[in-house]
């Protein structure tokens, strides 16, 4: 279902020039209608077993070993210059990026939000000069921008306006999502909790593994003031 | 994006079936915590779609929670750790 909603469909609706071939045009239109029909069968079932991907523990590691060396990389690279300076809200934020990049890198590409993630990045690094770089990033790139610049919903049919703002409020919240119709938002959100739910499974691991390494390490102060008791 | 307009046109005038949204909501009523536990069949669509936004906002929350105890933990920690967090992840 996903699949004929994001990919264009080829469907011969109105072929002016087949007045010449016209079995082979009738064929061909069957054939191409069952193709669709068995694509969309093959779909379902994937929608099936995507709405499990998120829950396999393969897909967690990917997710894990993806985050650890985004970190690693952006505390190399600013190890030098900042230091730890910006140990809790700064950092926080960064890695909170660094996990959403990966959790929609795992997505492989095939739900919009992960998407709206991954083109979001580059989008605001490149038009988002100056004005609050942090702030902006962080708020634009998770989806959850307070601005009310939300469209005038001009779906009819599909409700009770009450619903309808309910949705709207629904489609902020998943990035990539502001001006979908109803059933697309569905969709993603439905992908979209899994992903998460995936994504704080494998952070929480993360942090009990560092947390558990940290102390058996060489003596280092893990014991910072703003540090809250790990409550695992 | 004109190809998304194109397709909300699409979807407004036809093509999208009650029973579609009907299935979908129940797909998403699965996944909520507070309705699965209830055990009930009568909820109402705006009350998934309330519960949703709620559980939605709470997983980032909780997204945001975890990411500074990673933040503070690396920045405490060695690289050489994290790399062989990595190496136990890996295999």
């Amino acid at each position: 279902m996903s699949s004929s909603l994001i990919s264009p469909n080829p469907i011969p609706t109105s072929s002016p020039a087949t007045a010449g071939g016209g079995d082979r045009s009738r064929e061909a239109k069957t054939r191409r209608r069952k193709k669709k029909a068995q694509a969309q069968a093959q779909a379902q079932s994937k929608g099936r077993s995507q709405s499990s991907k998120w829950k396999s523990h393969a897909q967690q590691q990917i997710f894990s070993s993806s985050l650890l060396q985004a970190l690693a990389q952006s505390r190399r690279g600013a190890g030098g210059g900042g230091g730890g300076g910006g140990g809790g809200g700064g950092g926080g934020r960064a890695v909170r990026e660094a996990a959403d990049r990966a959790l929609a890198a795992s997505a492989k590409g095939r739900s919009r939000w992960s998407r709206a993630i991954l083109a979001g990045r580059i989008r605001i690094s490149k038009f988002r000069k100056r004005k609050r770089p942090a702030a902006a990033v962080a708020a634009a790139a998770a989806g959850r921008s307070r601005k009310p610049r939300v469209s005038v919903s001009r779906l009819r049919g599909k409700g009770m306006p009450a619903v309808q703002r309910k949705v709207r409020v629904l489609g902020r919240l998943v990035p990539g999502c502001r001006k979908e119709p109803l059933p697309v938002i569905l969709e993603e959100a439905t992908d979209y909790i899994e992903a998460l739910e995936m994504q704080v499974r494998a952070m929480s691991e993360l942090a009990r593994l560092l947390s558990g390494v940290a102390s058996t390490g060489a003596g280092t102060s893990s014991d910072s003031p703003a540090a809250p008791p790990p409550s695992q | 994006m004109s190809s998304r307009r194109s397709r909300s046109r699409q979807s407004g005038s036809s093509g999208i079936s009650d029973d579609q949204i009907i299935d979908l909501v129940s797909k998403l009523q699965q996944l909520l915590p507070e309705i699965r536990n209830r055990r009930s069949d009568k909820v109402s669509a705006a009350k998934v779609l309330q519960e949703t936004c709620s559980y939605i906002r709470s997983l980032h929350r909780e997204v945001d929670d975890l990411s500074e105890r990673l933040s503070e933990l690396l920045a405490n920690s060695d690289s050489d750790q994290a790399a062989v967090i990595r190496n136990l992840l890996m295999q």
